[in-house]
């Protein structure tokens, strides 16, 4: 069952889009059935080749890792079924069987990266997938691409790097490789130079691939020139799964093992996400561009996950774990949303767009729908994890005032810059008189749809993510994985 | 003997060297191919930093031979790893390369500053 990754690697060649289609889809109903059998309430565990755990490579699926799966899968899945229109329109046709290659490779990288209970074999999972990012980001015909995926390279290699010299130095004092032994060895060394050196590097290394506030520069222009099915897929997951590696990496490894660390750890990564959330939604209310303007409010969201993990608690990885999944749904509709006024309109500079909602009726509405979960609308999936996230701060201490005051503002701006998208949208007159815009390809527009509606049903009812994230905050901090 | 220790960590310290000198090769040169290089030498910093890790003292290649027993031999798994590690850093590289190469032809340029001067 937990051959996700290789039944994606299996057949990259050839087959395009129907092929990469149906693996994606086939490791989606994977990620489906390993994530009832986690609800079943056992972890999931397979030794590759055979060796057992300590000494061979494991893989390993508990609640925390089904629900970053279902995300990547399901994410994976949902752009591969509505691609098709939009890649046709942006890479030439001999071109696409490879582009379809380095999807699969990237969703292989990815969703490896979450089952894998190895943290070298993390690193080779996170390359994989970086590496086959990057060739998707500059597949595109902007040439602007180029640019921001040569910084992105130069950013995530370093990124990936640091995390190698991390696990090396934990490596050099534990002997060995698999998380879950890791830490049950650690206690033996802690607080010893070398683990506290490694500890700043790792966290260091996979918050620069995550795109934390002030390492976060490569992620606007890498989002905004990417081709846009690209960047639904990118936005809605690439990051979570450095973010995920982060938590997982620091709960299981270092908290409560060091001396202090989990005050080192919400000191480094608190303020990180409070100016995060800050500066990026307010850089986001006067961005012009459509895709920059939600990038870079992806950059906020990234702040909430964060302040969420910052907390240690019990609320506080639930909320953060939760808005992981919601933030992918919203993100992934917006960006599904803007790839279907990108079908006809070839600038996406707010000012274009004037008056679009009279000729693509649909698409605009879905816009909407996601951008209201995105705010944290109630009803809508946002608002359950905004909730949370609320709730988690009060919880924290006296000053957890001050993070409300925060989280508040800051859905405050998500509302300025979203409204600026609707006036545009519905208010404006047409920038040009051109006729002849129609809606979007039904395939695009079905999946986005979907997406836009998923938002509103996980806002009703969110059990299902809800337990897989109460599950793994449970697990992430009663110390097995 | 606080000099003897600081001289013991000798690999060490040609590792922090290195390391340093890549990344500031990344950050400070213009030149998208320096760039490149540098961060090619900021990854082989961590190559060495494995290999040091991995040798037992008097230990040899961790080869088992008829007839030799009890040897010491140094151990071989960071230097699997770092095989993994070498080849990835080498498609990084020629992946990076590749784009220098579209940017060429996309800008006529390869100076940072100009690309961006250039949109």
């Amino acid at each position: 069952m937990l051959s996700a990754p290789l039944v994606v690697l299996l057949q990259p060649r050839g087959l395009a889009w129907a092929g990469a289609t149906a693996a994606g889809l086939v490791s989606f109903a994977i990620a489906v059935a390993l994530a009832m059998a986690v609800l079943g309430g056992e972890t999931q565990t397979y030794a590759m080749g055979g060796w057992p755990a300590p000494y061979g490579i494991a893989l390993a699926v508990d609640d925390f890792s089904a629900l970053v799966l279902l995300l990547v899968t399901g994410a994976g899945a949902a752009a591969l079924l509505a691609a098709r229109p939009s890649v046709d329109k942006q890479i030439e046709e001999e071109r696409q069987p490879l582009f379809y290659a380095a999807w699969l490779l990237g969703l292989a990288g990815l969703a490896g990266i979450v089952v894998s209970a190895d943290a070298f074999n993390i690193f080779v999972f996170m390359e994989i997938s970086s590496l086959a990012s990057y060739i998707l980001i500059a597949g595109g015909p902007d040439r602007r691409a180029l640019p921001a995926v040569f910084k992105y390279l130069i950013m995530g290699t370093i990124g990936a790097t640091f995390y190698l010299i991390g696990v090396g130095l934990v490596y050099m004092m534990t002997g060995t490789l698999n998380l879950a032994d890791m830490q049950a060895r650690i206690g033996d060394v802690v607080d010893l130079n070398p683990i506290l050196v490694a500890a700043g590097f790792i966290t260091i290394g996979l918050a620069l691939k995550a795109a934390v506030f002030p390492l976060h520069v490569w992620l606007p222009n890498a989002y905004t020139h990417a081709p846009h099915m690209v960047t639904v897929f990118l936005a809605a997951c690439a990051t979570k799964v450095a973010l995920y590696v982060l938590i997982r990496f620091d709960s299981m490894v270092f908290q409560d093992k060091l001396s202090d660390h989990v005050i080192q750890f919400a000191m480094f990564a608190m303020p990180l996400a409070v100016l995060g959330i800050l500066v990026a939604s307010a850089v986001a209310m006067f961005e012009g561009n459509l895709k920059r303007l939600l990038g870079t409010s992806s950059v906020a969201q990234i702040g909430y996950i964060l302040l969420g993990a910052s907390f240690v608690s019990q609320a506080g990885i639930t909320a953060g774990a939760m808005h992981m999944f919601n933030h992918a749904l919203a993100k992934g509709g917006l960006f599904l949303a803007v790839a279907c006024l990108a079908y006809h309109y070839r600038d996406l500079r707010l000012s274009q767009l004037g008056g679009a909602a009279a000729r693509m009726p649909w698409t605009c509405a879905a816009l909407v729908l996601c951008g209201l979960s995105l705010i944290g609308v109630p009803g809508t999936a946002g608002f359950i994890s905004k909730w949370l996230l609320i709730t988690a701060a009060l919880d924290a201490g006296p000053w957890g005032w001050t993070l409300v005051i925060v989280i508040l503002v800051s859905s405050l701006m998500a509302v300025v810059y979203v409204w600026r998208i609707v006036e545009t949208l519905y208010f404006q007159a047409p920038a040009t008189e051109e006729t002849g815009i129609v809606e979007a390809p039904l395939q695009l527009l079905l999946m986005t749809w979907l997406v836009a509606l998923l938002n509103i049903a996980f806002g009703l009812a969110p059990a299902i993510p809800l337990t897989l994230a109460e599950g793994s905050a449970a697990a992430l901090l009663g110390g097995m994985p | 003997m606080k000099l003897l220790d600081l001289l013991g960590y000798y690999n060490y310290w040609v590792f922090a060297v290195v390391l340093m000198v890549g990344l500031y090769a990344v950050i400070s040169k213009n030149n998208l191919i320096k760039k490149l290089i540098g961060l090619s030498i900021f990854q082989s910093a961590v190559f060495l930093l494995y290999i040091t890790m991995d040798k037992v003292e008097g230990g040899t290649a961790p080869i088992i031979q008829a007839g030799v027993e009890n040897q010491i031999f140094s151990n071989p798994l960071p230097q699997v790893l770092i095989l993994t590690a070498i080849v990835v850093g080498v498609s990084t590289l020629a992946l990076g390369l590749a784009i220098v190469v579209r940017i060429r032809e996309a800008y006529g340029t390869i100076e940072e500053h100009e690309i961006l001067g250039a949109d």
